[in-house]
């Protein structure tokens, strides 16, 4: 047993991987509050070597647990957001046009001199091959986000943020990139991933994402949370903020979601109007402090002038519960 | 432990949660790495391989809880400490000593009596259950696998003994059996549960989606949920397909301008060369929908496709008509689907058929909804109650749109018939069909939405 190896099983003691219980802790620790299930996909995504599919509502953490998790492991973190009409040339790599065109220009110029004392033709071609060609190589390579990820040696944790905004053409080009970790450029040849990245893929269900996509990614839902994993998100999200607050302001929320509306708020909405009270030096909550701050969880007026009306009963109905 | 969580992709594959070779792979991977020991945690693994949208997890769930149920088997038998009754190895008698199903029930041994049955059930090839009339066939056979023969046997052998001891024998071996066949007959139902049910159900849907809307006695109203359901997914998985927007690129058309643009920044020498593309429209759809007494059976169905079409495709605008027509766009878009349905129906509906007036008031008053983009689609009889069926009207809006579609539940033989003017009405349709099922009317919009996108 060499020293190093007994460093590496030290190290591992307080690996956050080791266990689905210490990626929660590990998760924790850099301010992300993971239920079980969450945890337990991203051990296995891990594990697997597999993408991630991440699915939800707008804004229950679905983007932070990638970023969360470049954090925990200290990996880069390479990001790219999808949008309709995003190809390959944005996605992948991109030639440096303007350099190359320097490139055609200089070699104009040497073209002249060094072809100049041929005898033939046939010479002058032997020649011309023996230069090499270096118009389509590694050093006039633009890299986006894709090629980058695989680039990393080390590893890194690609978030491909709101897959579904991409066209079906785009989600059958990632298929290479999620299932070998390797892309082929026509001009180049296959790049593969040293150390595969770690990949998230995060899906708002505009549209149902191919079958062969799923098939080769793990599957995550993130549900709204319930309340106590909430306040525990509101807890460490918001620093300094009392706790009565924080319970009086989840039950509100939560009984927020039991109504009918359009967008009913998540937990970003929740942090944020969380962070809205500390600002306005609120202690607890007062149905006049609710009304002015309505605007920060729901995103609608129809849904605004819904709740307005309610706020005072909203508020009670938890009091009565608990 | 291989074996059984074949089976369970398998009861997963029943309750339609579809797992492909693939996925059936990485759930061994993911079992060999987390192990049995943990069960929250083995479920939340497989769940993360298996299950791949918010509805297959539910299903997932529900499946996972059944499947792996290790429900307190064989409570029948009393534990160990009534006055001495579940016997000590060393003390049977030695009438059973030959079978090892009947030392079991006598010592109460419920986890060697789970394992005997799985394995039966093995044999039996109990999980093969299809339909829910083989339960009790599956059960029997499921019991004599497991040898209760035998314990027949033992029992009247003790019987004829005619001893104190033989007829307790007898009397204990009979009440366990009675147990045992219970346990059997909730296994069987178990597994019918799990691997067939979902097939059942799958049956019905594809009845249903085939049966004639029209037919006697219109839609049975236990069939109206799964038809309402059915409906919706037909609905959304055609916007799934149909609703983007999407570009196409006209292979070889060079876009010269964008091309001139593009090259500015390499000192004019044009490096990337636009295509020109062609931008697909989304469908735009103008729905006139018939809720008189004579399609009455069907103008429920008709409705609550609209109603699911109004949720999906974007620039979807309906109307209803019998006497009068009315826009019934607000009654879609504030109520739920029951309710809108029946306020469509509180406000016009089951009154004299006029399709003449109705147009009338189409052309008066919606006309500008029409333009070239716009499909039409009737979804009527045809049958105007030998009034004035205003075929100028008619052509009048064939003109302005791009195309006609006559939706008609009645079979084409009937058409013309009576007071039916379909025939007269067909000249200015592109399309005019029969369309009685649920099946029928998906294939006809799936064809309405491809003449926007190609595919």
């Amino acid at each position: 047993m060499t020293v190093t190896s007994q460093a590496a099983r030290l190290a591992q003691t307080s690996d956050p991987l080791s266990s689905v219980q210490a990626l929660i802790e590990g998760l924790a620790s850099v301010g992300y509050i993971a239920s079980q299930r969450i945890a337990t996909s991203l051990y296995m995504a891990v594990n697997l070597q597999k993408p991630i599919l991440v699915e939800g509502t707008a804004g229950v953490g679905k983007t932070e647990l990638a970023l969360s998790t470049a954090t925990l492991l200290g990996l880069p973190l390479i990001r790219m957001q999808c949008y309709e009409g995003l190809d390959e040339s944005k996605a992948l790599y991109e030639w440096k046009y303007g350099k190359q065109l320097l490139y055609t220009q200089i070699l104009k110029d040497r073209m002249g001199e060094s072809l100049a004392d041929a005898n033939s033709m046939d010479d002058a071609m032997d020649r011309l091959h023996g230069m090499g060609d270096l118009f389509f190589s590694e050093p006039f390579l633009e890299p986006r986000p894709l090629m980058k990820a695989l680039r990393e040696d080390d590893g890194c944790v690609l978030l491909i943020d709101e897959i579904d905004k991409s066209d079906e053409a785009f989600e059958a080009f990632l298929l290479e990139v999620l299932s070998a970790y390797q892309v082929s450029v026509p001009e180049l040849g296959v790049v593969k991933a040293k150390t595969p990245p770690l990949v998230f893929l995060t899906s708002n269900n505009v549209r149902d994402l191919g079958d062969a996509l799923k098939r080769r990614c793990l599957h995550l839902h993130i549900p709204l949370p319930d309340a106590s994993l909430e306040e525990r998100i509101v807890a460490s999200r918001v620093p300094g903020i009392e706790a009565a607050l924080v319970k009086q302001l989840v039950s509100f929320v939560q009984s927020l979601r039991t109504i009918d509306l359009r967008k009913a708020p998540s937990i970003s909405e929740t942090v944020d109007w969380a962070r809205a009270l500390i600002l306005l030096n609120a202690g607890s909550l007062e149905p006049e402090m609710v009304r002015d701050t309505l605007n920060v969880i729901l995103k609608f007026e129809q849904d605004i002038a819904a709740v307005e009306p309610q706020i005072g009963e909203l508020m009670r109905k938890p009091a009565n519960a608990g | 432990m291989q074996r059984s969580l074949e089976e369970f992709i398998r009861a997963l594959r029943a309750a339609d949660v579809r797992v492909s070779p693939v996925e059936a792979i990485d759930a061994h991977r993911a079992v060999a790495s987390v192990g049995f020991a943990d069960r929250t945690l083995l479920k939340d693994a497989l769940c993360a391989t298996l299950a791949k949208s918010a509805d297959e997890v539910d299903r997932f769930d529900s499946t996972f809880e059944m499947f792996f149920k290790r429900d307190n088997f064989m409570s029948a038998p009393q534990p160990e400490g009534r006055e001495g009754g579940g016997e000590h190895s060393d003390q049977l008698p030695e009438e059973v000593q030959g079978s090892p199903l009947a030392q079991m029930l006598l010592l109460g041994d419920a986890a060697g009596l789970a394992a005997a049955m799985e394995e039966a059930a093995q044999r039996a090839n109990v999980n093969e259950i299809r339909l829910s009339t083989q339960r009790s066939r599956m059960t029997r056979r499921l019991l004599d696998e497991m040898g209760l023969a035998e314990i027949e046997r033992i029992i009247s052998a003790a019987k004829r003994l005619q001893t104190e001891q033989g007829d307790g024998l007898a009397k204990r071996l009979e009440e366990r059996r009675k147990g045992l066949m219970a346990e059997a007959t909730r296994f069987v139902e178990r597994q019918h549960e799990l691997y067939a049910a979902g097939s059942g159900q799958k049956m019905r849907e594809e009845l249903l989606a085939r049966k004639a809307l029209n037919s006697e006695g219109g839609i049975d109203p236990v069939d109206q949920m799964m038809m309402q359901a059915l409906v919706k997914k037909m609905a959304k998985r055609l916007a799934d397909r149909y609703s983007r927007r999407r570009n196409r690129a006209k292979k070889g058309h060079l876009d010269v301008r964008r091309t001139l643009r593009r090259s500015m920044g390499y000192g004019g020498v044009p490096f990337e060369i636009v295509w020109k593309r062609e931008k697909i429209e989304k469908p735009s759809i103008v729905a006139i929908c018939d809720v008189s007494k004579s399609v009455a059976a069907a103008a429920q169905f008709l409705l609550t496709f609209l109603y699911s079409l109004n949720e999906v495709v974007d620039r979807l605008d309906s109307y209803a008509f019998s006497g009068r027509l009315v826009p019934v766009d607000d009654i879609l878009n504030d109520y739920g689907v029951d309710g809108a349905i029946l306020e469509v129906l509180k406000r016009i509906g089951f009154q004299q058929t006029d399709y003449g007036k109705s147009l009338e008031d189409f052309c008066d008053n919606h006309l500008d909804r029409l333009d070239r983009h716009t499909t039409v689609i009737f979804l009527g009889d045809g049958r105007s109650n030998f009034a004035d069926p205003r075929l100028d009207l008619m052509h009048t809006i064939q003109q302005r749109v791009r195309s006609v579609i006559w939706l008609n539940p009645e079979p084409e033989a009937y058409w013309g018939q009576g007071d039916s003017v379909m025939h007269r009405y067909e000249r200015f349709c592109h399309v005019a069909k029969t369309c009685n099922t649920l099946a029928d009317l998906e294939r006809i919009i799936e064809d309405v939405l491809r003449t926007y996108v190609p595919h």
